[in-house]
């Protein structure tokens, strides 16, 4: 017999990426988090502890499951067998949502394991658009992510926030914003963050990612943000998130803390944050 | 367009000497260098992962320059990093620099049989009172199933002690005999364990491993003065076996 467990959808509250460093505090805890994301390549082994924890911890938390891998943002083939396992997991777990990058990260050279940028074109639209496409009737309906850039392509004809559009509109999508990546860019390609927010198609945000990034200054005393997820979220993100919420409402958020992953207490205490940033009210 | 774009930017990114790609001006300066820093660390670390006793065994910065120089030749062939690094063991037997450590791949061999074992399908564990259960007449007709999770590493060096003295922190112990080991690698619930088989259990259960019945693979054991028994109990205490057919 199958466990019971709780309602597959996400809550529309703060959750957290899943830490097996913090599998056992979340068992004795149960802390009240909206619910637990992770990345669905570390789950694609055939049996052993991950799955373990993961089905213990489905039977307490909804989940959502964040591809890494999939390349939709590049020009080769999606690869099929990987949407078969995302296909697989999707069933075994059934995730409240389930979401992957316009980036790329696969070519001929293999896999990268980054999220590499691609241009804002006529013809890679239809490239991206072809590919959810094809992930959703694979895999089921996703979100796509913003990016987090650290360059642009001088083709680019098209800005970012009418590619995301256009994709929502081909495709039915939905849209994961993650604020934080919209910080990073900002500052790295020098446009204003609030003007991003307020072009970007927010009726199609379904989640929201917040993180801590990174700052780095070259000779010339340029400013370059990295989206590092090892730290807190940053001032001006909370200000940020507090105008996406103000205009969108309560929405299932994820603290991402992916490197020098602090202890349960203060990822919690991050998470709670969130809670709180998001019942205050914003200057819209 | 979008081919010729996205394939030198993957060229630019793996040729260090290579300048960042034309179609990126008016980029931030520093841009590129991020990307090509991430694509060399994330492996690298992946790496540094799967095979963390052979990164202490040879300290950081050798470490490094070895998983660089696995990358070049074997990029991950799909996103499940999980899986990626396997060859890294024969790698290091024909690595040059690493060559007068006889030592290093096979322990590295020990630790991708420690990650294959971990991630192994599941199923239930052969107990031992279900083994008594069987008619000893039986028996010798018989055939092992093995655990998905169970490896056998045969090697000419004491690699199993090694790898077991660098399970803690603090300074390990070398081994007190410098001798040929097998070893039994299994996963029968949620610890992977790994054991040193004692003298005659390797042959035994390659035996079986290869699909022979428990009688045709005793029988050299046996000529040579030899017990099975002791053998087998072992084998089905550390939840090898999951079924005898």
């Amino acid at each position: 017999m199958l466990p019971p467990r709780v309602a597959f959808a996400l809550p529309p509250r703060a959750g957290v990426g899943f830490k097996p460093e913090h599998f056992d505090d979340v068992m004795a805890l149960r802390p009240a988090v909206g619910f637990f994301e992770i990345h669905a390549e570390n789950y694609m082994g055939e049996g052993g502890p991950p799955h373990r924890r993961l089905e213990a911890l489905r039977t307490l938390y909804p989940l959502s499951l964040h591809g890494v891998g999939l390349s939709i943002g590049g020009p080769r083939p999606l690869d099929g067998e990987h949407l078969k396992r995302l296909a697989a997991l999707r069933r075994r777990y059934e995730p409240g949502l389930f979401s992957e990058h316009l980036a790329w990260s696969s070519h001929d050279e293999g896999f990268l394991d980054d999220l590499l940028p691609l241009p804002y074109t006529q013809e890679t639209l239809q490239v991206v658009c072809d590919h959810i496409d094809e992930t959703q009737a694979a895999v089921g309906r996703m979100l796509l992510e913003n990016p987090s850039t650290y360059v642009r392509f001088a083709e680019s004809d098209i800005p970012e926030v009418e590619f995301l559009a256009e994709i929502v509109r081909r495709t039915g999508c939905g849209l994961l914003l993650d604020v934080n990546n919209i910080e990073v860019q900002a500052a790295n390609h020098g446009f204003d963050a609030q003007t991003y927010l307020d072009a970007f198609p927010l009726v199609a945000v379904e989640e929201v990612h917040l993180a801590g990034y990174a700052e780095a200054r070259d000779d010339s005393g340029h400013e370059l943000r990295i989206d590092a997820h090892d730290s807190p979220v940053r001032a001006a993100v909370w200000a940020l998130y507090r105008r996406v919420i103000a205009r969108i409402g309560p929405t299932p958020t994820l603290i991402e803390w992916d490197n020098d992953v602090p202890d349960w207490a203060t990822l919690h205490a991050e998470a709670r944050r969130a809670d709180q940033q998001a019942r205050k009210p914003a200057h819209v | 367009m979008f081919e010729a774009a996205i394939s030198a930017f993957a060229r630019a990114l793996t040729d260090p000497a290579a300048p960042p790609p034309e179609a990126l001006s008016g980029s931030h300066p520093r841009g590129f260098a991020v990307y090509r820093n991430n694509v060399a660390v994330s492996l690298i670390k992946s790496l540094e992962a799967r095979y963390p006793v052979v990164r202490r065994l040879v300290g950081d910065d050798f470490f490094r320059a070895t998983a660089r120089a696995f990358i070049a030749r074997h990029k991950p062939q799909n996103a499940v990093l999980i899986l990626y690094g396997g060859a890294f063991p024969a790698f290091l037997r024909a690595f040059p620099p690493a060559a007068e450590m006889l030592y290093l791949a096979d322990v590295a061999a020990l630790e991708n049989g420690w990650v294959e074992a971990y991630h192994a399908a599941e199923a239930a564990p052969l107990t031992l009172a279900a083994q008594a259960q069987i008619d000893s007449e039986r028996l010798e007709g018989l055939r092992f199933q093995f655990h998905p999770a169970t490896r056998l590493l045969r090697t000419a060096t004491p690699a199993a002690s090694i790898w077991a003295a660098h399970q803690s922190e603090g300074e390990p112990q070398p081994p007190a005999h410098w001798t040929p080991e097998d070893a039994l690698i299994t996963r029968p619930e949620a610890q992977v364990l790994v054991r040193v088989l004692p003298p005659g259990g390797y042959d035994l259960l390659a035996a079986l491993r290869a699909g022979a019945t428990l009688g045709e693979a005793a029988a050299p054991l046996i000529a040579a003065g030899g017990d099975p028994g002791a053998h087998l109990v072992g084998l089905i205490e550390a939840g090898a076996v999951s079924a005898l057919l």
